[in-house]
């Protein structure tokens, strides 16, 4: 009766609810203009059926709201919510909610109450969780309302006994996301709400549905990353959870079980079945191994991922990961330790190498050995033989970085790693050759091992041999066979592929400074002398002959009774390599020979490269002698600049900076160059050639320019400055000459008018710089500005020709690291004297190897292009997929261009190079750093609409001998 | 108690000749029908006279289930249904069913060709066999009759190998035929879901053996061949025709292939080509590496490998063939084994599992003098290398099994009975669980605890769930209801509707009890202090005090007179029926104490 009663009153209640909404809506949508929530509630009061309303609400839901009328609509659509009796557009109304609530600006706090009271009579669930959902949206847009959060979750804790999934998923993922983390604050009852949110969840770690358990440690788990302090009692639950019949429920456990072993490492937890307690991360540990041969695979390669991040783990535990045949419970430790090691010792267990080693022999305490709970026993060798790959990479990951923390593990692990690079999966065997690359401090190669290894270098796979000529750089060798070996195998390796030429020789390189004792009885042998024999001199152009010398220097470098085995040969090839591939070849102080680098010994190093001071000096002689007469100016820029181009051919490393500032050297000497002719004053039309000369120069120097802001990383914004500055004042040029030039004032107008936009627009960007800029172009054309705007094109002309004339020389400041971009096309080598045929109108794909340095962000700007005999130019661009990292700052592009042509009579040579992409409004320093006021400013332009697109050759072109033969018919 | 009854015919305690019977729940079930390698009698075959002594074995046996193509688990096959008969339904995998045919044929060429024997299965009977067998996918369920049901999964070991679950009503054992837990170069693992059998019947071919990192096998293998290949010498090694043999070639394929070796290897002919084409076929049932790559190059389409003809044996310089057969008891491989035992740069490899009795056995086993057939005297002076590439699963893989399947027993078969002895220990300790290991013909019973399900109707499901705390679906809950058992199928409803359904009329159960009280008072005084008391007492229920001068709790009636002979002692009359026996038995112990005294 009561019951009936309720309903009753709530049927009644509900009526005058709508009734009282219907009014209130009407009259609101008199006082709003035609807007979106009008709109919207004509087109669901027309609707009909619920299909219909479903079909506008759909409709509605694709054009986005604006703020202002974002409370309006959510005030419509709850009201027709209430009306609705259907339940799928209830369920959409529900998501509109959400929609809405997630608009940017709009504040929800105003419609939350409205939406809590939604929940109250709702019947469908799917519905409710919906709404719930909504909640959650609409409560993650208020972060700094502890009370409406304290709300919602209570909202959510009552809905958590809904006997729906969806619902109580939600809940609890409301509750994860909202629920109070700070602890300790002032009032008592939040800290005991805190508490509580924990507890909630933990209850429904044991609930009927997977999906809501998985939910429950979601939830947790997004406390714990959210800053709650997860308690330790749950570590119990979490491990039963580990058996549970669901694989998702398994995988978050398992995330569970990582969080709890990093929160609380150090902690005691008994073993059950034994009265002995060890460290809860060792436990956890054991337990998260134990996942690595569970019946999934998703689980597997989640359990092998985070066994890498286990690092406080304890070195017994952590070896047993290795160890398959260990079986027993090695966590009594102190009590059946030294047994296991002799059961296992007097083998109990067979190895399965040796037939008949598992003759059953006496009777043996069976209690000692554990097949199965055995926690971390051989873990990773279970990982790394797995079926899936992605399994054998997590546990190689893994293996990584367990090593890298820990020296022992890294040695032991060292067969492991070894085997797995014949894996029959590449990507396994790249990862695993990285690996030991990053541990390789920590080892020694023993020849077994090495021998595995260097059998790798067979492969066919050009990254893999990459990576290997990589590791053998930073491994060390035991033994002189050892080094031997490596060298015969590379050889090998070197007639097999030439192209790998370069990484070879660099390998050796590191090789023979590696281990100059090693290499020494190797030498005789090597370079083939005889105590008594004279042997034919070597061909200087081998390869191999040079890979050796290679080795052989290198390690002479720390070996100073080397060099008295060389042979008089042997020393005229060194002088000839330590000129021709000075980065290869160290100097070596050779009896009997003064060599010019034998100063320059490491004494020095220390102390300032005395390159790098000549560099600042010669810059700074240019910067301070700014005030002489102008051919006294001209000839010192001029010295200067071939200084510096010869400093950047010498030293390798100062390559960038040696020629970045000599290019601004050079604008700048274009710059006086223009400006001195003489002429300046004289009708223009008379001396046309040499406006010729001037305007080339402008043209010359906004190249330059472009090229100095894009083709060099490690530009910073106070050298992006000084560049636009020197590109005005080259626009300034082209606009007076071009004033000059040209009759008549029209186009002069529109000229004007967008050299003064450019200048604001540098004001603009550089605001912040501009006080370092005193006395400069740009300096006293902004004092001009309001004179400049008012006057008529000839005036602007003739101050610009003043203030330029007048400006000082803006002093570049060098920043620590600049490099240059370049490229090197290693394939087509170009000296192919064979055509490549192919039938005109196919198309026929060309291999182009390239090794890019210091590019970056190679996929978006580098272009491959192929220039015909005819002057047609194709432009390439490469998948991203065809760039590599090998190593910071470096990149390779392998990738396949395709040409096509009409018919030719004979063959012809093509042009192949790469081309470096840049758009000024892109500039790469806002892309790089974003923080810098400069950059903020520029982002905060609108697009401008002169943002120049164009295009750098950074590297030599190669020709390609091509033939298109006319198809045959 | 139901039970479900095991008996090897064959396995037991023993490598070959498998075949289990298996009585679950009234169905009668074989699985695997093999041939036993060691011995050329009788009893190369399971005794089927066990099932039957006369008449068709098609009435005793509901079905029979072929785990893998192995002659050790199908040799008897077309022995059994052929020529001892039976009609029924024979379950397998696709790939087997391809495959298995080729080595039944082959076997029976050795067997009738090359030893000349009679009475054994002809070509025809072996395609008769075929015709009766139904091929199977992986996980699905096939219903063989109304109740009992099938699921195939995935084993590893060969191609097509499956485990199988026979699932009669809730009672069900897992048969895991011959399986391997760590994938090889082209099978993946063997992958069970958690089904929690009432037995599961595992292999135990490694029960003592924990192998070493497959890799590390591998690379041992590979630099052994190698070596001998380098040093001019010839390698043996047998194989059996399908399986093992694929993956090894697999193996030395890509080894050759990256060390651009050029020596022969050479693949005894036959079979292995029909065999490599159902490899190249059934893609699908290989490891993640060839099912991704097949699109560009078919694994098994081999480039290194070539056919073998006999006149090659004798040739100069190095090589290296597969022979079949593995355990070297005959064959092409024990031809071969011969021409090169003598010379010690020769190597001969047994990849696998050796059955006692075979000269493989007895090599392995050191001896370097053998007498083969017609007393000749063969000395071995070749190297001989044991490397397991056996496809089982060793120890630990049969502990992870268990472990995946939670079974509730475990029955092992198929291993030297010492050894599962020692697994057997473990089994227990570690999974507290019962493990068995009968012999070949010994019957194991195994007694289960089935659960029986029963339909409820909705109202009293509801009614029921209503009463007491929030049902938690993971606690069992008690009920009231009536059990109907009608029509074979069992059935929970309310008493009512039982009542009506069966036609009853319904009793009334009352109990009556007179209770003693000292009370001189009068009667209706009487009543009154006893109400007043009940009313105290229970506070939860309605205590009702009618004119008629009785009170009801609830439905309890007590009424109060006078003893007839001793005025001051009343007689209460307690009343109620069955339903309340709790409170009405409670109330007349709570009378039974009398009432307090003082009531002021």
């Amino acid at each position: 009766m009561a019951a009936h009663l309720k309903k009753r009153v709530y049927e009644e209640f509900t009526k005058v609810v709508q009734q009282q909404h219907d009014d209130l809506s009407s009259k609101k949508l008199r006082l709003t203009k035609p807007s979106k929530s009008a709109a919207l509630h004509v087109d669901l009061c027309k609707a009909t059926s619920p299909a219909d309303a479903l079909q506008y609400l759909l409709q509605f839901a694709r054009k986005p709201v604006e703020v202002e009328s974002v409370e309006g609509v959510v005030r419509i659509l709850l009201e027709h919510y209430y009306k609705e009796n259907d339940a799928s557009v209830r369920l959409k109304i529900a998501s509109l909610l959400g929609l809405l609530s997630k608009t940017a600006g709009f504040s929800p706090d105003c419609i939350m109450d409205d939406a809590i009271n939604t929940l109250q009579n709702e019947k469908s669930h799917q519905v409710l969780a919906q709404l719930l959902d909504t909640l959650l949206v609409i409560g993650t847009k208020l972060p700094d309302n502890p009370s409406v959060r304290m709300r919602l979750v209570e909202v959510a804790c009552k809905h958590l006994t809904d006997s729906s999934h969806g619902v109580r998923n939600k809940c609890l993922q409301l509750i994860g996301c909202l629920g109070p983390v700070e602890k300790g604050v002032t009032k008592e009852a939040e800290s005991q709400a805190a508490k509580d949110v924990q507890k909630i969840i933990g209850d429904h770690f044991n609930d009927q549905d997977p999906r809501v358990r998985t939910a429950a440690i979601k939830a947790m788990l997004q406390l714990h990353e959210r800053g709650l302090k997860l308690q330790q009692a749950i570590y119990s639950q979490a491990c039963k959870l580990l058996a549970d019949d669901y694989e998702q429920v398994r995988s978050a456990a398992v995330q569970l079980i990582w969080v709890l072993s990093q929160l609380y490492p150090e902690s005691i937890v008994p073993i059950p079945s034994s009265n002995e307690e060890i460290r809860l991360v060792d436990d956890a540990f054991g337990k998260i191994c134990h996942m690595v041969s569970d019946g999934s695979w998703v689980v597997r390669v989640q359990a092998a991922k985070l066994l890498g991040s286990m690092q406080q783990v304890s070195s017994h535990f952590l070896e047993q990961t290795l160890d398959k045949k260990l079986m027993s419970d090695l966590r009594r430790k102190r009590t059946a330790h030294e047994r296991a090691k002799e059961l296992y010792s007097s083998g109990e267990f067979s190895s399965g190498r040796k037939w008949g080693d598992d003759a059953p022999k006496e009777e043996i305490d069976t209690g000692a050995v554990n097949l199965i709970e055995s926690g971390a026993c051989g873990a990773f060798v279970h990982g790394l033989e797995d079926e899936m790959y992605e399994v054998r990479i997590a546990a190689v990951e893994a293996l990584c970085m367990l090593a890298q923390s820990s020296p022992s593990f890294a040695e032991k692990c060292l067969d492991f790693l070894v085997d797995m690079f014949n894996d029959e999966i590449e990507e396994v065997r790249l990862q695993s050759i990285h690996t030991m690359r990053k541990i390789s401090h920590n080892i020694t190669l023993r020849e077994d091992q090495l021998d595995t290894v260097l059998a790798v270098l067979e492969d066919s796979s050009r990254d893999i041999r990459e990576a290997l000529h990589e590791l053998l750089c930073c491994t060390n060798v035991s033994t002189k066979e050892g080094i031997h070996l490596a060298l015969v195998e590379l050889l090998k390796n070197l007639t097999k592929y030439p192209t790998d030429r370069e990484s070879i020789w660099k390998c050796l390189k590191f090789l023979g400074s590696r281990h100059p004792t090693l290499v020494l009885p190797l030498v005789p042998e090597l370079l083939s002398t005889h105590p008594f024999f004279d042997t034919p001199e070597p061909d200087m152009d081998d390869p191999a002959y040079i890979a050796v010398l290679v080795l052989i220097f290198n390690a002479a470098k720390s070996c100073p009774t080397m060099p008295a085995l060389f042979s008089d040969h042997t020393f005229r090839h060194y002088a000839y390599l330590r000129d021709s591939l000075s980065h290869l070849v160290p100097p070596l102080r050779l009896p009997g020979r003064k060599l010019v680098s034998a100063p320059v010994s490491p004494s020095i190093t220390p102390h300032e490269d005395p390159s790098q001071q000549f560099l600042h000096q010669s810059l700074e002689r240019v910067y301070n002698l700014q005030h002489l007469d102008p051919q006294g100016i001209q000839e010192l820029l001029e010295f200067t600049i071939r200084d510096l181009q010869r400093l950047g051919e010498l030293q390798s490393e100062l390559a960038g900076m040696a020629d970045f500032t000599a290019t601004y050297l050079q604008c700048q000497l274009l710059l006086i160059k223009a400006l001195q002719e003489k002429l300046w004053n004289v009708a223009a039309p008379l001396y046309l050639k040499q406006n010729a000369l001037a305007s080339a120069a402008a043209k010359q120097i906004l190249e330059e320019t472009y090229k100095m802001e894009f083709m060099y990383s490690g530009v910073e914004s106070r050298q992006v400055v000084i560049i636009h500055h020197m590109r005005l004042q080259a626009k300034a040029l082209q606009l007076i000459v071009t004033a000059r030039t040209t009759r008549g004032v029209e186009p002069l107008f529109g000229m004007c008018e967008k050299f003064l936009q450019e200048v604001d627009s540098f004001q603009r960007c550089f605001i912040s710089e501009l006080p370092h800029m005193q006395g400069s172009f740009v300096d006293k054309l902004l004092d001009l500005m309001p004179r400049l705007v008012t006057s008529k094109p000839s005036e602007v002309v003739k101050i610009l020709q003043t203030t330029l004339r007048q400006s000082t020389f803006l002093h570049l400041p060098l920043p620590e690291q600049l490099h240059r971009a370049t490229a090197n096309i290693i394939e087509p080598t170009g000296e192919s004297d064979n055509p490549l045929r192919f039938t005109s109108g196919l198309v026929v794909a060309l291999d182009v190897d390239a090794t890019l340095e210091h590019v970056q962000d190679p996929q978006g700007t580098v272009k491959v292009q192929v220039l015909y005999p005819d002057g047609q130019a194709q432009l390439i661009h490469p998948k991203p997929a065809d760039f590599r990292n090998p190593g910071p700052g470096r990149h390779r592009l392998i990738t396949q261009v395709y040409l096509s042509h009409t018919a030719w009579t004979e063959p012809c040579q093509i042009e192949v190079r790469l081309l470096l992409a840049y758009n000024s409004n892109r500039s790469k320093a806002s892309a790089r750093n974003p923080k810098s006021t400069w950059s903020e400013s520029l982002e905060a332009l609108p697009p401008s609409e002169n943002g120049i697109e164009g295009t750098i050759p950074f590297s030599k072109p190669v020709k390609v001998y091509i033939m298109p033969k006319p198809a045959r018919r | 108690m139901p039970e479900i009854k095991v008996t090897p015919l064959g396995a037991g305690q023993d490598v070959g000749r498998s075949c289990i019977l298996v009585s679950i729940a009234g169905k009668n079930v074989m699985l695997d029908c093999g041939m036993h390698m060691g011995y050329n009698d009788d009893r190369r075959f399971p005794d089927f006279s066990y099932i039957t002594q006369n008449g068709r074995l098609t009435d005793f046996l509901d079905c029979v289930i072929i785990s893998h193509f192995h002659l050790d688990h199908c040799g008897a096959l077309p022995y059994f249904s052929e020529m001892v008969g039976y009609d029924g339904p024979i379950y397998m995998t696709h790939p087997t069913k391809a495959i298995c045919p080729i080595l039944l044929e082959d076997y029976r060429k050795i067997t009738v060709d090359k030893k000349g024997e009679t009475n054994f299965f002809t070509s025809q009977m072996i395609k008769d066999c075929m015709k009766k067998v139904v091929a199977v996918h992986l996980h699905q369920t096939v219903q063989v009759d109304e109740e009992l049901e099938i699921k195939a999964y995935y084993a590893g070991h060969v191609l097509g190998a499956a485990m199988f679950q026979i699932k009669v009503g809730c009672e069900s054992v897992v048969y895991t035929g011959d399986y391997n837990m760590t994938p090889d170069r082209h099978l993946g693992a063997a992958w069970i879901d958690k089904c929690r059998p009432d037995l599961l019947i595992s292999e135990s071919t490694y029960a003592t053996t924990i192998r070493d990192s497959k890799r590390c096998r591998e690379r041992d293998f590979l630099k052994k061949v190698h070596e001998t290949v380098e040093r001019g010498g010839k390698v043996l090694i047998p194989v059996f025709a399908l399986g093992r043999a694929q993956e090894l070639c697999i193996l030395l394929e890509t080894f050759w292939e990256r060390m651009n070796l050029k020596a022969p290897i050479y693949f005894s002919t036959g079979l292995t080509e029909k065999a490599n084409h159902y490899y190249k076929l059934f893609i699908t049932w290989t490891n993640q590496k060839i099912r991704k790559t097949f699109v560009q190059r078919n694994m098994f389409e081999f480039k290194h490998i070539k056919a073998f003809d006999r006149a090659f044996a004798d040739n100069p310089g190095p090589m290296v063939v597969f022979a079949t057969p593995g355990m070297l008891h005959a064959g092409q491989s024990l031809q071969i084994f011969r021409k090169w035992a003598g010379n010690e740069k020769n190597m001969v490899i047994m990849p696998g599992y050796c059955v006692q009795g075979t000269v493989g056995h007895k090599i392995l086993s050191g001896q370097r003098k053998l007498e083969m057939e017609g007393r000749q005297i063969l000395e071995v002076k070749m190297q001989v290398e044991y490397m397991s590439f056996s496809a089982h699963a060793d120890a630990k893989g049969i502990m992870q099994l268990i472990r995946q399947a939670e079974p509730r027993n475990v029955l092992l078969v198929h291993g030297e009975a010492k050894k599962m002895e020692f697994l057997k220990q473990k089994i227990e300790q570690e999974f507290h669980v019962n493990c068995y290991m009968p012999a070949n013909g010994e019957t194991t019973t195994i007694f289960t605890n089935p659960c029986i399900p029963v339909d409820i109707s909705l109202g009293l499901l509801k009614r029921e769930a209503a009463i007491g705390p929030v049902p938690d679906a993971k606690k069992p809950k008690l009920m009231h209801g009536t059990l109907l058992m009608k029509d074979n199928s069992f059935r929970l409803v309310s008493p009512e509707q039982a009542l009506k359904e069966l036609g009853l009329a319904e009793h009334q159960l009352r109990f009556t009890c007179r209770v003693h009280i000292q009370d001189p008072r009068k009667e209706h005084e009487t009543v009154l202090r006893v109400y007043n008391h009940l009313k105290g007492v229970l506070k939860d229920y309605s205590v009702q005090h009618l004119p008629d001068g009785s009170i009801t709790v609830e439905s309890i009636l007590i009424q109060a007179t006078a003893h007839s002979e001793d005025q001051g002692t009343k007689v209460l009359l307690v009343s109620w029926t069955y339903q309340d026996e709790e409170l009405g038995s409670y109330l007349t112990s709570l009378l039974k104490k009398g009432l307090p005294q003082s009531t002021a």
